[in-house]
């Protein structure tokens, strides 16, 4: 009978408790009746499939019963039903978007065979930054290491394929043999390169991203075998990598073999290799990296020139991500956070605002005898429904934004470019609504009921209880200062964003067009035959209605922050990596007048400037103070890795390396004079037009031009100048309106939240207020009490939440350009708004109040 | 308790443990574990309710208002003072009636098609 006693536990306790003791005599009669040996096992094991089946059935009816009474309830009240969902899924769902992101780009694992042994290897110059490695310096680090199972090499490579619809301009990697195999990724179709092609020279083969198949490909399971025109080579198609492969970033749409002679080269001056290599078992980064300083201190010594001071670096892959990407990341998480909390506080309010109200309902239940255990199942439920409607609201928020969000995943990580909702974030926002919802909706309401004296039954009852008011006004306390914390940062990152924005970027953007054509090797080689191409086009270009001007050159401002060279000059030499450096790029006579950079001193270059001529070069104010300060840089000369160089004329500077970061000074080169064979990466490939004409008449002109000179060339990346300049400001637009929509959400969250509390608690406080005006108080004192009251509370937010503004503006002070964390007129908006904020809620409750007239306010009790 | 012929149509057709139940407290007043005797009985012991199955029955059955709760008691010297006892209600019995009808009209349709059972 005792364990018959015990099985009864799994039924609900209001079920056992009405009709336990029935079933137990039920039970035992039965038992009695049932004789000993096999019946009895038998009557045992139904018994216990029996009570195991009701029970559940019982616990089913409750749960049928709580909901249709909540679903009446709620009805009953739409105001606060519909407030609360939306509160919880605005809270659910700017948590879960915010989350996904973040885990999606700084934790979840990357997609490749034991990612965490993954390292990247670079070299370190003595003033910051890092650097590619030269291709002898990897050979030797390959040799030299213990710490890594394998390394492989691979760069960046802009290819045009030819043969599939259209000429395309593609990104690509060239890989080294132990590339792909070290991911451990297995291809979609077909194989990937190995160590043995390198051998067997098996670089007329390439690889294809899932995209580039889908899309150029129609996905074809033929495609293997098919052949290709790569940058004119022919290629063979002998493998697809899968979807969620993207090495080294999603851009990259597919991979050839890095042919020997790339392998072999011995420019240890040239650093263009991406290291990858993986960690032996067992090994540390932090060993590795030790292990590596050897070896780079061991090249500084045996190759001076090129490795003085140099150092090296190891690093995660998962870590090749810039602080200021991880900086925006946590700010999101931080800006969800906030909204999190605001939200918590609002559903709190609300919910304990609504179970002072219902305490009167909840007495006269308990009164009538319902069991406790019921009435907290039935708050229960009702809790747990707002939570679950507002969750599925805030997924479906959540599955709206993160796309949204995705702008902030940065590019440099092998990750594809959209992250998904990920389902145990989701979890746990929901896990913290519900213990909100549970901890806010239930304990409280039965605090206030039952506690036996059934005071609430009593007419005329108030509860205004001190404990309570305070509670309620810590709550609005946290509400403004989460809200303050938000409202500054999202003024300190505008700011930013306008400062950026209104950077001189050193050229006039407007009126410029610009396209690439990139001149395939080595047809384009030599200058005999790259030189007539330009003169063919531009000529054509130039006579075209509308054109200002026209010109090439190697690449467009803030498009490509490398090319840097060391300067030697007034006998001062220079290694490249002690700052005494350049940015090096060939041109045609006309760039400066096409892109608008004016000329300050002498000339521009010139047609004349040739091969066997004197080598000359116009470079930028900041290179002429550098390297010849107090003199006229004309006619001066400078040395660099092509060759001696005269100074014909000095031009603005430009941010070649983008409008937030800090560029190097400038030296331009006549295209004529570029070797053909040295420096291929700058021949000048991007075509800058100043026109008046529309864009949309011109193009198509300009195509047709370029294909009457060479009709293989594709033609890419065709936009304005002011398009790419607004580019520039593109991710700090995308990081204001995220953190500014959070920002709002957190106002709205407030603001609501604020007003119902600050209703509620001159509600509460309405019979106080009719007896001090029926003792002849005047209305304009009582709206000033409270408006007083609400401002103080205000400033109680504000204050330490502007000290919280002013830590979180600390901590992303890298993100601000310069922008002063303590920024006054943002804080003083900040502040302002959260003040105003409060006094407005408060005012239509109190002003409701004195509206009354004190008669009615007794006679409504 | 007034009620109206929608709320004895949502009820219809009964499970057969609740019509069961219904015939048992018809005639007079019974205690649950009298009421499982009863169906065991009438039904020459096809049917046993288990003591699960009767109680989240007789649960619904009252929510319902088909039975009601009974203070009448047998005489002392038969009554157990732990034990309730149950009887039919008005709307019971309109209900029972109802599913009667039905099972009924269901009988007579079958025969019609040459369904007339084999004698045992």
């Amino acid at each position: 009978m005792h364990f018959y006693r015990a099985l009864l536990h799994l039924y609900p306790v209001s079920f056992r408790r009405e009709y336990g003791a029935e079933l137990c005599a039920v039970h035992g009669a039965r038992l009695r009746q049932t004789g000993a040996g096999l019946p009895l096992a038998w009557f045992w094991i139904a018994t216990v499939f029996d009570v195991t089946l009701n029970a559940a059935g019982a616990h089913w009816d409750v749960l049928v019963h709580d909901l249709r009474f909540t679903a009446r309830t709620l009805r009953r009240s739409p105001g606060f039903t519909l407030t609360a969902v939306l509160v919880t899924a605005l809270g659910i769902g700017a948590n879960t978007a915010a989350f996904s992101v973040a885990d999606f780009v700084l934790l979840r694992p990357l997609p490749f065979a034991e990612p965490e042994r993954l390292v990247k290897l670079w070299e370190k110059p003595p003033l910051g930054g890092r650097f590619e490695l030269s291709p002898p310096n990897y050979r030797d680090y390959v040799e030299q290491n213990r710490a890594f199972g394998s390394m492989g090499a691979f760069h960046g490579t802009s290819v045009n394929l030819v043969g599939r619809g259209d000429p395309q301009r593609l990104s690509g990697s060239t890989v080294s043999g132990d590339v792909l195999p070290m991911l451990g990724v297995k291809p979609l179709i077909g194989r990937a390169f190995t160590l043995d092609d390198e051998h067997s020279e098996a670089v007329g083969n390439v690889i294809l991203s899932f995209g580039l198949w889908q899309r150029s490909f129609g996905g074809d399971q033929g495609v293997l075998g098919q052949r290709v025109l790569l940058d004119g080579d022919p290629r063979v198609v002998i493998g697809v990598m899968p979807r969620e492969f993207n090495f080294p970033t999603a851009e990259t749409a597919l991979w050839t073999l890095m042919p020997r002679a790339e392998r072999e080269n011995d420019e240890r001056d040239n650093n263009w290799f991406s290291v990858i290599a993986r960690l032996k078992p067992g090994m540390q980064i932090a060993q590795a990296n030790a292990e590596m300083n050897v070896i780079a201190a061991s090249l500084a010594s045996r190759f001076p020139k090129e490795n003085k001071g140099i150092g090296a670096s190891v690093i995660s892959l998962r870590d090749e991500l810039s602080s200021q990407s991880e900086l925006m990341l946590l700010a999101l998480c931080g800006a969800a956070i906030c909204v999190l909390l605001i939200a918590c506080a609002n559903l709190a309010n609300l919910l304990i605002a609504r179970s002072l109200v219902r305490r009167r309902e909840l007495d006269v239940r308990l009164a009538l005898g319902a069991g406790r255990e019921r009435l907290v199942r039935q708050l229960l439920t009702e809790s747990l429904a707002i939570a679950a409607v507002g969750g599925a609201l805030g997924i479906l928020i959540a599955v709206m934004s993160v796309p949204l969000l995705s702008r902030l995943v940065p590019n440099a990580l092998p990750l594809a470019s959209t992250p998904t909702v990920d389902l145990r974030v989701l979890a746990v926002a929901g896990l913290v609504s519900a213990l909100t919802g549970v901890g806010f909706g239930v304990f409280p309401a039965l605090r206030a009921s039952g506690r036996g004296d059934l005071s609430s039954l009593r007419d005329g009852s108030r509860s205004g209880a001190g404990r309570r008011a305070r509670g309620r006004s810590a709550r609005v306390i946290v509400e403004v200062m989460a809200s303050v914390v938000l409202l500054v940062s999202t003024g300190l990152l505008l700011r930013a964003l306008s400062r950026v924005a209104s950077t001189d970027p050193g050229f006039r953007a407007d009126g410029v067009v610009t396209m690439r054509t990139t001149l395939p090797r080595p047809q384009y080689d030599s200058n005999s035959v790259r030189e007539p191409f330009y003169r063919r086009v531009l000529d054509g270009v130039r006579a075209l209605p509308g054109v200002q001007s026209a010109a090439y050159v190697s690449f467009l401002p803030m498009t490509m922050p490398g090319g840097i060279f060391g300067v030697e000059a007034n006998g001062v030499p220079s290694n490249g990596a002690d700052g005494r450096n350049a940015s090096m790029r060939y041109a045609t006579p006309g760039y400066f007048a096409a892109m608008g950079i004016p000329l300050r001193m002498g000339r521009d270059l010139e047609e004349t400037d040739e091969r066997g001529r004197s080598q000359v070069a116009v470079v930028s104010e900041s290179f002429a103070k550098k390297y010849f300060p107090g003199e006229n840089p004309i006619g001066k000369r400078f040395q660099i890795v092509a060759g001696d160089h005269e100074i014909v004329g000095v031009v603005g500077d430009i941010k070649v390396r983008g409008l937030e970061r800090q560029s190097e000074p400038q030296m331009y080169l006549s295209y004529k004079q570029q070797n053909g064979r040295s420096f291929p990466f700058y021949m000048p490939k991007d075509l800058v037009i100043r026109a008046t004409a529309p864009v949309a008449q011109l193009v198509p002109a300009v195509r047709r031009i370029i294909h009457e000179a060479d009709p293989t060339l594709p033609i890419s990346s065709i936009q304005s100048m002011t398009d790419l300049v607004a580019d520039q400001t593109t991710t700090r637009a995308v990081q204001v309106r995220v953190i500014g929509a959070f920002a709002l959400i957190a106002f709205f969250l407030a603001a609501v939240g604020i007003h119902g509390l600050l209703s509620f608690s001159v509600s509460q406080r309405r019979h106080e207020i009719g007896v001090r005006m029926a003792l002849g108080a005047q209305q304009g004192r009582i709206v000033a009490m409270v408006l007083r009251q609400g401002i103080v509370l205000a400033l109680c937010g504000v204050i330490p939440g502007i000290a919280l503004a002013y830590a979180a503006g600390r901590a992303m002070q890298s993100l601000l350009f310069g922008v002063e964390p303590g920024d006054g007129a943002t804080f003083a908006a900040a502040a302002a708004l959260c003040v105003l904020m409060t006094v407005a809620g408060s005012l239509l409750p109190v002003l409701r109040a004195v509206s009354v007239a004190p008669a009615n306010v007794f006679r409504g009790e | 308790m007034p009620y109206s012929q929608s709320d004895v149509d949502a009820l219809i057709p009964l499970p057969p443990a609740t019509f069961h139940i219904l015939m048992a407290v018809a005639q007079e007043d019974r205690h649950g574990y009298g009421i499982i005797q009863d169906v065991e009985r009438r039904t020459h012991g096809e049917l046993r309710l288990s003591a699960g199955t009767l109680y989240r029955s007789i649960q619904r059955m009252l929510e319902l208002g088909l039975i009601d709760e009974t203070d009448d008691r047998p005489a002392p010297e038969f009554d157990d003072e732990r034990r309730r006892y149950y009887r039919i209600s008005a709307f019971g019995t309109t209900v029972a009636r109802a599913e009667t009808r039905r099972m009924t009209q269901l009988l007579r349709m079958a025969r019609a098609q040459g369904l007339v059972p084999e004698r045992a």
